[in-house]
């Protein structure tokens, strides 16, 4: 009898050890099922958008321990897109991103509080222009299950605004726009 | 001194106003790019003097190609001085001159065209955008900025050979440049 509920107990724990162990998720940036955008105020008349076309990440994610989840996310910061060539390369310079001298920002969280179902504060280092600052924002599950072509995805987006003089960025653009929006928008594909 | 084209001994007009009117357009818009790309946000001519440089730029690569076919279809005065190897020199920096020129018309028209936009030639017409590349805006604005530099050092070069030409060598080196004399001086 000993032996036999041994069994089933070892049994049990190989069944059950996946469902509570958080899963690497790969972020989908070949399939381009994920997104690094932002916005600044134009003069304060208007919103002006752009993204990061090359980045690269992973996250942990477990739907019955959300306290578990990580991420890390590496952005090449030359990949700066706000559709006109010209403003891109000013960017790029020494006014703005330094993208020959800080060619990456990270994000690497240190930790992460469930605030309700598939909702949390996610809190990590974030490396942009060479500074490095603890930050916590928002973040939300958008949905999560079997993909069409047998794989499984998990896609989430996350909101935060960051004050450009912080990260030692000081070119005028006016008051209006001192601060930018960084969305992150992200599909995983499970390992 | 109504002489138009140019005889194996002198420059005419054309030639001459082609050069000064080349060399004051390429020394301004060297000057402009130096000063344009620190102007920051708030400064009224941040977004003229762009508009500027570039539609100057587009104007004198029209230049260059018009005064390379007056010069083909002109005689070409004779070098003065009997050294072969500075003629040799001369011709050289010569050549260089006007490739370095055409490097920058293809490299500045890259930057700005680098998204498919096209350049804006002071609303009179546009000069559409052709290759678009990876980081193109990037390497070509690399390439703009070493290739004017050099520009102005082979432009210095040319400049001192002039004046050497008219104070040491005491020919009419410098002098047929500016008018069409075919007279000693």
């Amino acid at each position: 009898m000993k032996k036999l509920l041994l069994a089933l107990g070892i049994t049990a724990a190989a069944t059950l050890a996946p469902l509570t162990q958080a899963a690497t998720y790969t972020i989908d940036t070949k399939g381009a099922h994920a997104f690094v955008q932002f916005k600044i105020q134009h003069l304060g008349y208007s919103w002006l958008l752009g993204r990061f076309n090359t980045f690269e990440g992973e996250f942990e994610y477990d739907a019955a321990a959300p306290e578990k989840s990580e991420i890390e996310v590496t952005i090449d910061t030359a990949s700066i897109d706000s559709n006109h060539a010209e403003r891109d390369k000013h960017l790029k310079g020494s006014d703005f991103l330094n993208v020959s001298k800080f060619p990456k920002s990270t994000f690497k969280s240190t930790g992460f509080k469930s605030t309700g179902d598939g909702e949390g504060v996610i809190s990590g280092d974030f490396t942009l222009h060479g500074v490095t600052k603890n930050i916590s924002f928002p973040v939300k599950l958008i949905g999560e299950g079997k993909d069409p072509w047998g794989g499984y995805r998990a896609g989430f987006e996350g909101k935060t605004t960051l004050k450009l003089a912080d990260y030692g960025i000081d070119y005028n653009l006016g008051p209006a726009s001192t601060h930018v929006e960084i969305e992150l928008h992200i599909e995983g594909i499970r390992q | 001194m109504t002489q138009l084209r140019n005889t194996p001994q002198a420059y005419g007009w054309i030639s001459i106003g082609f050069h000064w009117l080349m060399a004051l357009t390429i020394f301004g818009l060297f000057g402009l790019g130096l000063y344009m790309v620190e102007l920051t946000y708030y400064d009224a001519w941040y977004k003229g003097s762009l508009d500027l440089h570039k539609g100057v730029g587009i104007l004198l690569a029209l230049a260059w190609f018009a005064r390379l076919s007056w010069r083909f279809s002109n005689p070409r005065p004779q070098d003065l001085g009997d050294k072969a190897w500075e003629h040799t020199i001369a011709h050289l920096v010569h050549i260089v001159l006007y490739v370095l020129l055409l490097a920058l018309f293809v490299s500045g028209y890259l930057i700005s065209t680098a998204d498919g936009r096209s350049i804006d030639v002071f609303g009179w017409f546009e000069v559409p955008a052709s290759l678009m590349m990876d980081n193109q805006e990037d390497i070509a604005g690399v390439i703009h900025w070493g290739l004017a530099w050099s520009l102005m050092v082979l432009v210095a070069l040319h400049a001192m050979a002039a004046v050497k030409h008219h104070l040491f060598d005491k020919d009419r080196t410098l002098v047929r440049m500016l008018k069409p004399t075919t007279l000693d001086r």
